[in-house]
């Protein structure tokens, strides 16, 4: 590695790696620095409660998986049967529907302040994708209830699944592969998306106000290197 | 009690819907809609605690 400076202004250049680790380092270092990925304040518009559903969708997001280990450690002879599976099934259902009302409530929210701002598209991207595969996730978990509701789910499904022509790989008769799909693939997927799309949302940082002043400090501060420039983006 | 032995049974009671011409919903889909119109409705308006070191 190595690093060069210019002495006459005092700024150090980005430095300069020949190895392929050394590479990746210095580009995640360079677009996600540790004071980007873990800041101890947030710019004063954050603080509204519209900017609070993101992270009530990650809580509801963590009590649904803790709860998803404790039903497949147990099984369904457990929460099928006993008192405390039972009421553990039930907050896993209810932890999903707070999890879609937190999820649509932030999309509302994003939507009409237009957070693909500022070099943010794919922050918007993968949040749309995260709502995508939480869609499918949910209707798999709604499968699994093996009552008469997951049986006329599934039948009324298979002749859309069918229709689309992906019927003979994610069929929605077949419980074994669904239960796969619901506790191994599809929360690793939702996880994986989420995870990117709050990793996104540090590169970038909180999308601002629409009527916050492009000349504003804060945003100046926290706006990525390509926009930096380029008022028009705010 | 015809509730509890639905329940038992594993079929679900047919549910409320509410209906104005051809629009049909149930009622408990109404209720969570309502309930995030309200939530995001107060998100914009409700005043935000102030931290006390906030800068």
């Amino acid at each position: 590695m190595t690093a060069d400076g210019d002495p006459g202004t005092g700024i150090e250049a980005e430095p300069r790696f020949s190895t392929w680790t050394g590479k990746a380092r210095g580009w995640m270092l360079h677009r996600l620095p540790p004071d980007k990925l873990l800041p101890e304040d947030q710019p004063s518009y954050v603080a509204s409660w519209i900017y609070v559903f993101g992270m009530g969708a990650i809580a509801a997001l963590v009590y649904i998986i803790v709860s998803g280990c404790v039903l497949a450690l147990n099984g369904p002879a457990w929460y099928h049967v006993s008192g405390l599976g039972h009421f553990i099934n039930s907050t896993h259902l209810w932890s999903v529907e707070l999890f879609f009302m937190f999820m649509v409530i932030h999309l509302w929210g994003k939507y009409w302040m237009a957070a693909w701002r500022g070099g943010r598209v794919l922050t918007w991207i993968t949040g749309m994708i995260a709502f995508v595969v939480s869609i499918v996730t949910a209707f798999t978990g709604y499968l699994l209830q093996t009552n008469f509701d997951s049986q006329w789910i599934a039948f009324q499904a298979k002749d859309a699944l069918n229709a689309v022509g992906v019927g003979a790989w994610f069929n929605v008769a077949n419980l074994g592969q669904i239960l796969m799909w619901h506790i191994t693939l599809l929360p690793l997927a939702v996880a994986g998306v989420v995870a990117l799309h709050v990793l996104l949302v540090r590169m970038h940082g909180v999308v601002p106000p629409l009527e916050a002043a492009a000349t504003d400090a804060q945003l100046q501060q926290d706006l990525p290197d390509s926009a930096a420039g380029e008022g028009k983006h705010l | 009690m015809s509730g509890l032995v639905l329940a038992e049974s594993g079929i679900s009671a047919p549910g409320i819907y509410l209906g104005l011409g051809s629009f049909l919903i149930q009622f408990g889909n109404l209720i969570v809609i309502v309930l995030m119109i309200i939530l995001f409705v107060g998100a914009l308006f409700l005043p935000f605690p102030r931290g006390k070191d906030r800068k």
